[in-house]
């Protein structure tokens, strides 16, 4: 069976089916990074270009890893040092990058829109590594291969997502797959921190963590950023991490079972602090290793490698 | 010039039958009964099965001239409205520099006169440099031609200062042009805040800028008794704001957009920067209380807010590329569309774009009385046609009519008695 896209935009484009096809075959793709020679030669003679707009570690590690652990030859562009840089528009870069081309751009970028142009205009596939306050489908297809690895399913799985929903394309493509797998999404922010519109994504919506504290599977932490107290989105990161931070005393009231997620990168002391991150709930290690395996099935399959599900 | 047995639409004079005209010397002459003897030796222009209009006024555009030409000047912006029927383009001060000082108001008078195609009427800046700040010389600027006093784009934040611009304009028996935003509000907002925006990941303009600053500038008007016009409002709750201020007899018109008239925000769900524009298109709920408030004629006017952009800038990404598109060529058919699409009577739209500006900006012209200027439109109401780049005379093409097929069409602009644009 072949894969029916040329692209990966957003989360939203994804059936439950395919979600899954993505999740099984991630399972074979995680075991050749155990292995002591971590390459196979699927995409040998492939060229995939990641042009990351916008600072990033793990993603661009993670994706450039996958590539080459399927033996693709990988190029990484970055904002500073580019074209850029110089004032070049990202759309003359793009058209630069496909003239040598490549079978696959993956693209970061700090604004929404630009992926699906990307994608409706070149010819090569466009997987989206991140855009704007859009989506991060990759993100959020590891998130769900962390949860099922963990708990066996998906389905019926309550996940709690904290944190500036407003401004996170994690949180958005995460509760567009989730609601998708037939999980349960309660959103946790302040009121200043939760998109207008809210109540049309399906999802339950608490202005309170501790109320949702002891009723979620999972815990999904979202980074706040500093420069969101100077816009006024709240005052302060003391008072945040009071109502809304993960901390001991609310890892010990969480359900039997429970686990801590969070995409990274951290801030330790805010919206978590270290008995949550680095104790025993915490699954956040696992979804950067699952990071890679997820990203090389969505290589794999966008660059023409067929369905194979065991 | 005679024009000859075409059905003419002049609700300045509550006018809808078949008509012969006869202008001489860029006036018209005299409107009688279609079918009387042609003098003899007249220019005959048959208009037989076409509508007969009164000369557009488009009380809202940007011409970009002086220091924009690249978007647009006055050259190609007067060729773009002869070619929508609009025979008066009344022009934004925010052009480099600001038209907030008599020169520029000459220099845009004079360039518009050697264009000689439309007439070109400017509104002077409020405040100079378009800063909020200090009163502009608008009695020097009303001397020099201007029409009416905006900021437009970058209201009067501080409401001390437009209470005594307000005031100071009506010194001048200048109207007063409100384009209302609360910029704090607005902020970095692209398009309407509600659930698309959120779900596309961009920044949402609350309706309440707009609402916020409606609400204020109704009640300076109430209190100073100086007139305001509201230009391109977008929500029902601006709409309800002016409801509520007119009965109660308060001094406050208001204009509306065919984009804001006939589109809405789905538009932006492909990131097409087409769909960028300030106040952004809003939602169906929105759109529909729009057209409502045309019927129920709370809607005075009907403006372009013609915005001509390069496409080098509307090519960036939706956050970045900067708000506005054209809309002279697609006026007239859009009227059309609200006309035959919601049944509102076409005399009634056609006021909002002829007799209605010319009353609130206190200009002659958007009317076909004896005496009065020969600005006429020869539109053709049956012939479909379908919007391409091609097509466009303005220098910018940034608009989302692009593919559209229209009902009505313009075949000749006569401005002054002088034909300025025919289709064929």
């Amino acid at each position: 069976m072949n894969w029916p896209h040329k692209d990966l935009i957003a989360i939203a484009d994804l059936s439950c089916e395919e979600i899954y096809t993505i999740l099984d075959m991630s399972k074979s793709f995680k075991e050749i990074s155990k292995r002591d020679i971590k390459k196979v030669p699927a995409l040998r003679g492939k060229t995939v270009v990641l042009l990351f707009y916008e600072a990033s570690t793990r993603t661009r590690l993670s994706f450039e890893l996958a590539a080459k652990r399927l033996s693709a030859d990988t190029m990484a562009l970055s904002a500073s040092g580019s074209s850029f840089a110089k004032g070049e528009t990202i759309m003359d870069a793009a058209q630069n990058v496909m003239a040598m081309s490549p079978d696959c751009i993956v693209i970061r970028y700090p604004y929404a829109g630009l992926p699906k142009k990307l994608a409706r205009e070149l010819p090569c596939s466009i997987i989206n590594a991140g855009d704007g306050a859009h989506e991060h489908p990759s993100q959020a297809l590891l998130d769900m291969y962390s949860m099922k690895e963990h708990f066996g399913k998906l389905e019926g799985l309550h996940v709690a997502i904290v944190g500036d929903i407003l401004h996170s394309r994690v949180a958005r493509s995460n509760v567009n797959g989730l609601k998708k797998v037939g999980a349960q999404v309660t959103v946790v922010a302040p009121k200043t921190l939760l998109p207008v519109g809210i109540e049309t994504w399906g999802v339950n919506v608490s202005t309170a963590f501790d109320p949702v504290v002891g009723e979620a599977d999972v815990i999904m932490m979202l980074r706040v950023q500093k420069e969101r107290i100077h816009e006024q989105y709240f005052s302060g990161e003391r008072e945040y991490a009071y109502f809304y931070g993960l901390n001991k005393t609310r890892v010990d009231k969480m359900k039997q079972g429970a686990v801590i997620m969070h995409p990274g990168p951290m801030n330790r002391g805010v919206e978590i602090t270290h008995d949550a991150a680095d104790g025993t709930r915490s699954i956040i290690l696992n979804q950067v290793e699952n990071g890679v395996a997820v990203r090389m099935t969505l290589l794999y399959l966008s660059l023409g490698g067929n369905v194979n599900v065991d | 010039m005679w024009i000859n047995g075409g059905r003419i639409i002049d609700p300045a004079n509550n006018r809808d039958e078949l008509s012969d005209i006869l202008i001489r010397n860029g006036i018209i002459q005299e409107v009688m009964p279609a079918g009387g003897p042609v003098p003899p030796g007249e220019e005959v222009l048959d208009a037989t099965g076409l509508w007969v209009l009164p000369g557009l006024i488009d009380m809202h555009a940007h011409l970009r001239e002086p220091g924009y030409e690249y978007k647009e000047d006055i050259a190609s912006g007067s060729l773009a409205a002869a070619a929508g029927g609009i025979t008066t383009v009344v022009c934004m001060a925010n052009t480099d520099p600001v038209n907030d000082n008599a020169s520029v108001t000459q220099y845009i008078i004079q360039k518009a006169l050697s264009v000689g195609l439309v007439r070109v009427l400017p509104v002077g800046a409020m405040t100079k440099g378009q800063q909020g700040k200090e009163l502009s010389e608008m009695g020097l600027m009303k001397e020099a031609g201007i029409v009416g006093v905006s900021d437009d784009g970058r209201p009067v934040e501080n409401a001390a200062i437009m209470r005594s611009a307000m005031e100071y304009a009506a010194t001048f028996s200048l109207p007063v042009i409100s384009h209302c935003e609360d910029k704090n509000l607005a902020a970095t907002g692209v398009m309407n805040e509600g659930a698309l925006a959120s779900e596309l990941g961009l920044t949402g303009i609350t309706p309440l800028a707009e609402e916020v600053m409606v609400s204020r500038d109704v009640l300076m008007a109430q209190y100073t008794g100086v007139p305001v016009h509201i230009t391109h409002i977008s929500t029902k709750g601006s709409l309800e704001i002016i409801r509520e201020a007119k009965q109660q007899g308060a001094k406050v018109t208001c204009d509306a957009t065919p984009h804001h008239l006939l589109l809405t925000e789905e538009g932006v769900r492909t990131y097409d920067t087409n769909y960028k524009m300030n106040p952004p298109l809003r939602n169906e709920d929105h759109r529909h209380a729009l057209i409502e408030g045309l019927r129920m004629n709370l809607i005075d006017c009907i403006a372009t807010d013609h915005a001509p952009h390069a496409k080098d800038e509307k090519d960036l990404d939706f956050d970045l590329a900067p708000f506005g598109i054209i809309g002279f060529q697609t006026l007239l058919p859009a009227l059309m569309k609200l006309h035959l699409d919601f049944d509102i009577d076409f005399s009634q739209i056609l006021a909002c774009v002829t007799k209605n500006p010319a009353k609130i900006l206190g200009i002659d012209g958007g009317e076909l009385s004896l005496g009065s200027r020969a600005d006429i439109t020869i539109f053709d109401p049956e012939a479909t046609w379908t919007l391409t780049e091609e097509m466009i005379v303005s220098k910018s093409r940034n608009t989302p009519f692009l593919g559209w097929t229209f009902t009505g069409k313009v075949v000749r602009t006569i401005a002054e008695g002088k034909i300025v644009y025919s289709a064929d």
